[in-house]
């Protein structure tokens, strides 16, 4: 048995193991707890949260596709102060390391909910999500937009200070990543998250209108996972210092590999948990032993391995 | 909250049968002590197309009955209509394939407390179900009446051995190919004043369970409806099975049917908010 450093960074933010759920996948953790002990992997990533209680959009909101599905949900969630007083303490209880996500409306708003979250105690890090698909105007994908990008960042780096890591949710669905990536590190952001689900839609052959109650959704699963190592890779090629939370259709410890490769520190799990509730444990055991097996002894060596020149492969 | 999916567990249940029903068909699975955990209401969620499949959700279906001390140990009845790739699938899988499971998930039909007269509804293979409710209701005291309904006789669900515990049976068809010519909904007002019915029972399409919360809506009559929304994992995370409800205080809120469901208060749902924004 070969001993293996699994350990992970984001910004100065530790994990023991590199596995994350995703936002929007878990919930809060209460769920996925039956099937799992939380503190076994690498962290929890909560379920974008708002500063008010919101409904989210009509039903329906799911349709399978092609190795994948497409959501739209709009951001259901508690509210912050809902979130604070019951989902932070029990995910503290479970010795969770807690990644928590916020999505806003406004450059205020975002800002606000930094402001909420700043004295509370026992977060790793704080993911800003400006890439939610499932948003009433389109217009209103802060990561579409290279400036509303950098406002939102630098916002919410004012408002907490320079301890917490910031992690900025990125959409692939953007001309140039790389310069809106650049945006978000310039405003302060200490790694970015890759990616979100990429906007789908599908058209009811019965009725011949788009089938989601929002029409449009977010195309996640396997089927996208092409399009999250693609992402990863130019991003990390042209910041290699900045740290990435990869994730985009990971199912196994081989997907979750291609990812590192292509220059992810950590890897989120999302939509796998829909179809298997102990994706995550299996997807971390398989990585660690898929890095053992390839001769690895930390982690870290695999991390943007698919950047390296040919000669200098000695692996 | 803490609560959520404690009853649950992954398992990996053998076919014990598999037998064509009418269009459906009825899926014998052994699950071991998993069956002592299973209540009339609850639901399986089931991985479907093998490992190499594009099809990467699982598939919900309601349990229809289960028994704790079969030849085969534990085991729940599904019945299943080959609708969709992944409903075909498993209604392919013929005695002995494993298939990866997820049960008992959901919450359960309540059973009254005192012997009170039940009327159970049940619309195509929604019936299913309340079979296993109807042997529990009995078992209790409860004089069961049912009421079936279906498009046409070859959706009506209704296996011979299932009558065992119910008082009546009354079947519906809308294009009057079996039993009476209408809508399983039609006679319920009428049963509900004939036979002093304390709780409705029912399972089936969603404007069923509406039509019936019409009727109880403001009445003393209680009414347990087991809703049908799609899902993505049956598990609470995924958030798309919703459904607007209001609670007695006026809370309104978006519940997740495989959590908070499938079994619910009729009263609590705003049907004409399904599928719909709050």
């Amino acid at each position: 048995m070969t001993a293996l450093d699994f350990s992970t960074t984001l910004g100065n933010a530790w994990f023991p193991a590199p596995i994350f759920t995703a936002s929007g996948c878990a919930s809060s953790g209460r769920e996925l707890a039956q099937f799992f002990d939380l503190n076994s992997i690498g962290g929890v990533v909560t379920k974008s949260v708002m500063s008010k209680q919101r409904h989210g959009r009509p039903t329906p909101r799911m349709a399978e596709t092609p190795s994948g599905m497409l959501n739209s949900i709009g951001l259901q969630g508690p509210g912050i102060d809902a979130f604070i007083a019951k989902d932070i303490p029990y995910l503290l209880e479970q010795k969770a390391r807690i990644i928590v996500s916020i999505a806003g409306e406004t450059v205020e708003e975002y800002a606000t909910l930094a402001r909420k979250l700043r004295g509370i105690s026992g977060i790793s890090a704080l993911e800003v999500n400006i890439s939610c698909p499932n948003v009433e105007n389109r217009g209103l994908v802060f990561a579409c937009d290279p400036d509303a990008s950098r406002r939102v960042i630098d916002g919410v780096r004012r408002t907490i200070g320079g301890e917490l890591p910031i992690i900025a949710k990125l959409s692939p669905d953007v001309t140039d990543l790389v310069h809106i990536a650049r945006g978000v590190v310039d405003a302060g952001a200490d790694a970015v998250a890759l990616i979100n689900t990429v906007l789908g839609m599908v058209i009811n052959i019965q009725t011949l209108r788009p089938h989601l109650g929002g029409k449009t959704g977010g195309l996640s699963g396997p089927a996208i996972r092409p399009i999250a190592v693609r992402a990863i890779y130019q991003v990390h090629a042209a910041l290699p210092k900045l740290p990435i939370l990869g994730m985009g259709g990971v199912a196994c410890g081989r997907d979750a590999l291609e990812l590192i490769a292509a220059g992810a520190s950590a890897v989120s799990v999302g939509t796998a948990s829909f179809g298997n509730p102990t994706a995550l444990p299996t997807i971390q055991n398989e990585l660690m032993e898929l890095l053992i097996a390839k001769g690895f002894s930390s982690l870290r060596d695999a991390i943007g391995y698919a950047h390296r020149p040919e000669e200098t492969d000695d692996n | 909250m803490a609560e959520i999916n404690r009853k649950a567990k992954q398992i990996t249940a053998q076919v014990v049968s598999n037998k064509r029903v009418g269009q459906y068909h009825q899926l014998i699975l052994a699950i071991g002590d998993a069956a002592q955990l299973c209540m009339p209401g609850n639901f399986a969620a089931i991985n479907v197309g093998g490992d190499t499949s594009r099809m990467i959700l699982r598939r919900a279906f309601a349990i229809s009955r289960v028994s704790v001390n079969s030849v085969a140990g534990g085991t729940m009845e599904l019945i299943v209509a080959p609708h969709g790739q992944g409903s075909t699938w498993l209604c392919a899988q013929n005695e002995g394939a494993d298939l990866d499971v997820i049960v008992p998930l959901g919450t359960a039909f309540g059973i009254p407390t005192e012997p009170v007269q039940v009327l159970l509804v049940g619309g195509g293979y929604g019936s299913a179900p309340l079979f296993g409710l109807a042997e529990v209701l009995n078992a209790r005291g409860c004089r069961v009446d049912m009421l079936l309904g279906a498009s046409t006789a070859s959706k009506i669900y209704a296996p011979m051995e299932g009558k065992r515990s119910v008082n009546s049976l009354r079947i519906y068809t809308e294009d009057g190919t079996m039993g009476q010519s209408g809508r399983v909904t039609d006679p319920i007002a009428a049963m509900v004043r004939d036979l002093n019915i304390a709780v409705i029972y029912s399972c089936g399409p969603m404007a069923m369970l509406a039509s019936i919360d019409s009727i109880t809506r403001g009445t003393e009559v209680i009414h347990q409806c087991a809703v049908e929304e799609s899902m993505a994992c049956g598990i609470g995370v995924c958030m798309t099975c919703v459904l607007p409800t209001q609670d007695a205080d006026g809370t309104i809120a978006m519940l997740r049917s495989c959590i908070d469901g499938p079994v619910m208060d009729g009263e609590k749902v705003i049907w004409d908010k399904v599928g719909k924004a709050l």
